[in-house]
């Protein structure tokens, strides 16, 4: 394209998400990204479009519009199934150098990882990974910084008309959180983190009217420089705590009837969507295999929402989930440790509090 | 044939974390380790090494001088070579400017058919994974990121690279850049020999100098100043305070629910 260029940033409109599918599946977290990027784009008063790429895909095209997308370009070759690098790169910078989007969203997940850095560099701009929040409008942001952070915010000089792209994510760790701009350069790209973004409720009349619109796709086998052998689908035997959104831990308070405290946590998990973890003294017990223990000697989680069971909340245990976003304690004895730093603590038998808390949940969903 | 590992020091985040008044991480107060996937990036370049003696296998990082030591180790891990990449005009680099940084130097240092790149997936402090893939693609080498085996046959690499579902096998030819992830190995020790011998090993410092001339590095997009993006505000998130007292009452737990579905928490 002669007539790209990466610092003219007045020549770039409209927000662009890059929609991942594999096996003509299309990846929840395009639906949330859309969702998001409908949001960003109308603070911009710009259009909002999916990108779509794979080798027979277009029938999953209009469905992108149900969740926010204006329009949804598709880029169709036999040379995009599966997912290689090269092959997507090479379609998605030229998608960008035509349309000149001033912002593009992947999911990062571990293609999305694979693929935006590859094309940041590609497009000579910037890229933040894995954001956790995305706002243009500074009002917002900084109702979103009164919200979440110590900063005051009524000191300091805002410029108020900006419409630059405010990324946020979380760095060392979790220990800190940074809010990224990338001022010289279009687009403004991000890679955001799955599940966190909300996603909008679907709506049949937007996908409707959606505009679907094929892209010319130039791409040759000798753009392709690794070869995919296979692609093995497996499902996964072991519990990923690491990648859980929703933990319910069990700890000792589980010892008067093991078998049913089990299943209880079980139950919460299947209604919050999440998976069942274990203090130590419940894998020490043989009750869960060790792969479930949370905690220093165990695994360091995340997640969104960490559910403690019967866990009293020894300094072991909660150093590997206080950074856990929403905190939720079920323990009989009103001192214990695992309270402070929770959201919601509940002084109570986990026998009786859980399945309350499940049949709630079931009326409400 | 060479194969050049990116390392990184990076501050150990699983301890404690001294935050300064303006919101910003104080290295100085912290313990610094080498990057753990990048021990396992240079754990499979020594593994290839051994199985091919005419290989050497280099270590680069680029950093402030007192990485210097990291790189000691390192030799006395087994590297045959170490390079600093090290300059005031360096400092404050995000990523797309710390890979262009770095391909100049690799690029210096001289890329052949039968080399690889070895990178860790990502480091601790950014969790950005983006360096690597950046890195090949300013060298314009194939990448396979997420490698959780490699194997060598008939100068090819066959390399399993991970999915959140499953896993891919790829064939990818030399010279290639791969990222690694800690199910690839298990990092060696240093040996008792290493560590009296790393200094009898070549060690070079890159600076501004050495580097500004290499047609991969753009002097205007790198450094705190040039790189692409910059930080715009960063803060601690607020510490938590005692929570909300939940009755362990039909009423008390439903109005818990309720509220968390409002807030769309769960």
């Amino acid at each position: 394209m002669s007539n790209y260029d990466c610092k003219n940033l007045e020549a770039f409109h409209g927000v662009m998400v890059f929609c991942e599918q594999r096996d003509g599946v299309v990846n929840p977290t395009s639906f949330e990204l859309l969702s998001e990027g409908r949001k960003l784009a109308d603070d911009l008063g710009e259009e909002l479009c999916g990108l779509l790429l794979g080798g027979d895909v277009q029938s999953l095209a209009k469905q992108l519009g149900g969740y926010g997308a204006d329009k949804v370009y598709v880029c169709e070759s036999p040379l995009l199934d599966p997912y290689t690098t090269d092959a997507y790169t090479k379609v998605l910078c030229d998608a960008v150098q035509e349309l000149k989007p001033s912002i593009v969203l992947i999911g990062a997940t571990n293609i999305g990882r694979d693929l935006g850095p590859r094309c940041a560099a590609r497009l000579h701009t910037g890229l933040t990974a894995d954001v956790t929040h995305l706002d243009i409008d500074t009002a917002k942001y900084i109702e979103f910084l009164n919200e979440t952070s110590t900063i005051d915010t009524s000191k300091g000089k805002w410029d108020m008309e900006d419409k630059g792209l405010k990324m946020t994510r979380p760095a060392f760790g979790g220990h800190l959180m940074a809010t990224i701009i990338c001022p010289r350069f279009r687009p403004q790209m991000s890679t955001v983190r799955p599940g966190v973004m909300q996603c909008a409720e679907f709506d049949e009349a937007k996908a409707d009217a959606c505009e679907v619109v094929p892209l010319t796709v130039s791409l040759t086998e000798a753009d392709i420089h690794t070869k995919v052998v296979d692609v093995v689908r497996e499902m996964k035997e072991t519990v990923d705590l690491l990648g859980a959104e929703v933990i319910v831990s069990v700890g000792y308070g589980i010892s008067k009837n093991v078998e049913k405290g089990l299943a209880l946590a079980q139950e919460l998990a299947d209604a919050l969507g999440g998976v069942v973890g274990a203090s130590r003294a419940v894998t020490d017990a043989g009750w869960l295999p060790s792969d479930r223990q949370v905690g220093q000697t165990g695994k360091t989680v995340r997640p969104r929402v960490y559910v403690a069971l019967g866990i009293s909340g020894a300094i072991q245990h909660k150093a590997g989930m206080s950074d856990s976003e929403y905190i939720i304690a079920v323990n009989t004895n009103s001192d214990a440790p695992i309270f402070e730093g929770a959201d919601y603590a509940i002084v109570g038998d986990l026998f009786d509090v859980v399945p309350t808390m499940v049949a709630a949940l079931k009326e409400k969903k | 044939m060479k194969y050049i590992v990116c390392v990184k020091q990076v501050p150990n985040t699983s301890g404690k974390v001294a935050v300064k008044e303006d919101g910003t991480m104080d290295r100085s107060k912290m313990a610094t380790i080498i990057n753990p996937d990048d021990l396992n990036a240079v754990e499979a370049a020594l593994a290839l090494r051994d199985r091919n003696p005419d290989a050497k296998v280099i270590v680069v990082s680029m950093g402030p001088p007192p990485a210097m030591g990291m790189l000691h180790e390192l030799l006395a891990m087994g590297a045959d070579e170490a390079v600093l990449v090290s300059g005031r005009e360096f400092g404050g680099s995000d990523t797309f400017a710390t890979s262009q940084i770095l391909a100049g130097a690799i690029s210096h240092i001289g890329l052949e058919k039968d080399d690889i790149v070895f990178c860790g997936r990502q480091a601790i402090d950014g969790d950005t994974a983006q360096v690597g893939p950046q890195i090949a693609e300013k060298l314009e080498l194939p990448q396979v990121s997420y490698a959780a085996d490699i194997q060598q046959e008939d100068g090819k690499l066959i390399v399993k690279r991970m999915l959140e579902d499953g896993y891919m096998t790829i064939e990818v030819e030399t010279p290639c850049l791969l990222t690694c992830i800690k199910e690839l190995n298990k990092p060696r020790y240093m040996s008792v020999r290493g560590v009296l011998e790393f200094d009898k090993k070549p060690i070079s410092v890159f600076d501004f100098e050495t580097l500004k001339d290499e047609p991969l590095i753009e002097l205007d997009t790198i450094g705190l100043k040039g790189s692409p993006t910059n930080v715009y505000k960063s803060f601690s998130p607020p510490v938590k305070g005692e929570g909300v007292r939940v009755e362990a009452t039909t009423d008390g737990i439903r109005g818990m629910v309720a509220e968390l579905c409002d807030k769309h928490i769960v």
